[in-house]
């Protein structure tokens, strides 16, 4: 299913996902990379807590559930990453004091967590309805031992590697809207990375136009 | 006049600055403010360090305890650190357990650590699956007035360079551990990692070490952590608008030339306090 890549080819492994499969939320979508896998529900926009009121945008709240247990400091930091993320996509100025909520549950981990959760993120901010700028998705690219650059690496792989990077991309210029990495790694390398994952990112864009057309070609 | 122009309209007051190349305190847009540092500032401590950047002060304590090593690694000691953001040093944070920020700083600082190894945490192992040090640094901004996270690292990295542990021998008899507190040595420092923060101004305009108020008016942040050998241990961009790749590269050029600034500036202090003794 996984393959190791060269530069010129990138693969990932089996992705897919799942639209308006909740009732509840205004919007929700799964999205599935291998054997990872996360369920994301979009509400709003919805009336705000005085406290969090903004008075020219929408304030965006992003909660990351772990399979067990409550959510801790590392799920604190992936929160930070999507919501900077997704407010640098969404148009919030165009609902001034209002709320929306984007909650991410874990199915799955095995390997690409956070580039999944920014996948899932954006499904169902699509799915929702909500004004946007351009969409975004996440990849992850580690380097093993002897230099090589995987895509979408499984949890295995990521224990093996020497360094891990996930990025954001937007989908108008291709370029880095966020990134977090692991380990130690040279400039050379983090532009290979970031080349590799804009060519990656071309196979999600491409998804996320086909899975949109299929379904309203459905509907209309 | 000024003043009013620059509460009415704070975004246009710093765009009339940044489009004549300058901002509000004078500096230019790759120029860091005046960074000074004091080690040892607390006796209590095995380790510690103040720094201010600007306005922005962060003291670092070091604390270590001996504890038993985790199952999974029992040759390592672990090292566990914390970034409190208390009401103190500025408004916007209320009393309470940890904001976000706080919790996303904590979650950086591990990040640096582990990715820089900075110690390699089997130096903290005193006996194999038996008995270890476990290193609390506990980092608290005094004034918050941005770019914490640089004040931060240049702290713990001083703070671990001033931490001098005792000798720990396992008697033969009791089997219990024996804490010499005559006998101290320094900890092997093994990468010198040092962080350059950024801030994108209007989806374009890149400055270095921003204020608290040029954080807020930011469209994207980013800080880059390199070390000695110009090896990249950690590009953090939690998201915000995109950047290029040129752009990319002028600010990790910028953060190797601060890398080797904020190396001498520990090693000085570091000779100073020597001498002084």
């Amino acid at each position: 299913m996984m393959e190791v890549c060269g530069s010129s080819n990138v693969t990932l492994r089996e992705f897919g996902s799942e639209q308006s499969l909740l009732s509840r939320p205004d919007g929700s979508a799964s999205f599935i990379q291998g054997n990872t896998s996360v369920l994301a529900a979009a509400y709003g926009p919805a009336e705000v807590k005085v406290s969090k009121e903004i008075y020219d945008r929408a304030t965006l709240e992003v909660l990351i559930q772990p399979k067990v247990g409550l959510p801790g400091v590392r799920e604190r930091a992936q929160e930070q990453c999507v919501r900077e993320t997704c407010e640098a996509s969404l148009l919030l100025s165009l609902h001034p004091r209002s709320s929306l909520t984007l909650i991410l549950q874990l199915i799955h981990d095995d390997g690409s967590l956070l580039s999944c959760f920014l996948n899932a993120a954006c499904v169902a901010l699509m799915d929702a309805g909500l004004p946007m700028s351009r969409l975004f998705c996440g990849v992850t690219c580690a380097i093993d031992a002897d230099g090589q650059i995987i895509t979408d690496p499984t949890a295995a792989q990521e224990k093996e590697s020497r360094a891990l990077m996930t990025f954001a991309i937007d989908a108008t210029e291709r370029r880095v809207m966020m990134s977090s990495t692991r380990g130690s790694f040279s400039v050379h390398e983090l532009q290979q990375c970031i080349a590799v994952s804009q060519k990656a990112s071309e196979k999600i864009f491409q998804f996320y136009r086909d899975s949109v057309r299929r379904r309203y070609s459905k509907t209309l | 006049m000024a003043a009013g122009f620059k509460v009415a309209e704070p975004l246009e007051y710093h765009r009339s600055f940044l489009k004549e190349n300058c901002r509000p305190d004078g500096r230019e847009l790759s120029e860091f403010r005046t960074t000074t540092l004091n080690i040892g500032s607390i006796t209590t401590a095995d380790g510690s360090a103040l720094v201010k950047v600007g306005n922005t002060t962060v003291i670092c304590g070091i604390k270590a305890e001996l504890t038993n090593p985790i199952v999974e690694a029992p040759g390592k000691g672990y090292i566990v650190p914390n970034v409190d953001l208390p009401p103190l040093c500025s408004s916007r944070f209320r009393p309470g357990p940890p904001a976000e920020q706080a919790q996303a700083a904590s979650q950086f600082i591990a990040d640096v650590i582990e990715s820089s190894e900075v110690i390699q945490t089997e130096d903290l192992c005193i006996e194999r699956g038996k008995l270890c040090w476990v290193l609390y640094c506990d980092m608290m901004c005094l004034d918050y007035d941005g770019n914490v996270l640089d004040a931060c690292i240049i702290a713990l990295l001083a703070a671990l360079k001033n931490t001098q542990l005792p000798e720990v021998t396992i008697s033969t008899e009791t089997s219990k551990p024996e804490v010499n507190l005559e006998k101290r040595r320094g900890l092997h420092i093994h990468k010198h990692p040092v962080s350059a923060s950024f801030c994108v101004f209007d989806d374009s305009i890149l400055i270095v070490d921003p204020t608290a108020e040029e954080e807020s008016l930011s469209t994207a942040h980013l800080t880059v952590v390199t070390d000695d050998e110009d090896r990249l241990c950690v590009v953090h961009k939690p998201g915000g608008t995109s950047l290029s790749g040129e752009k990319l590269q002028e600010c990790i050029s910028r953060a190797t030339a601060r890398q080797r600034e904020i190396q001498k500036l520990i090693d000085k202090v570091i000779h100073s306090v020597k001498t002084a003794q």
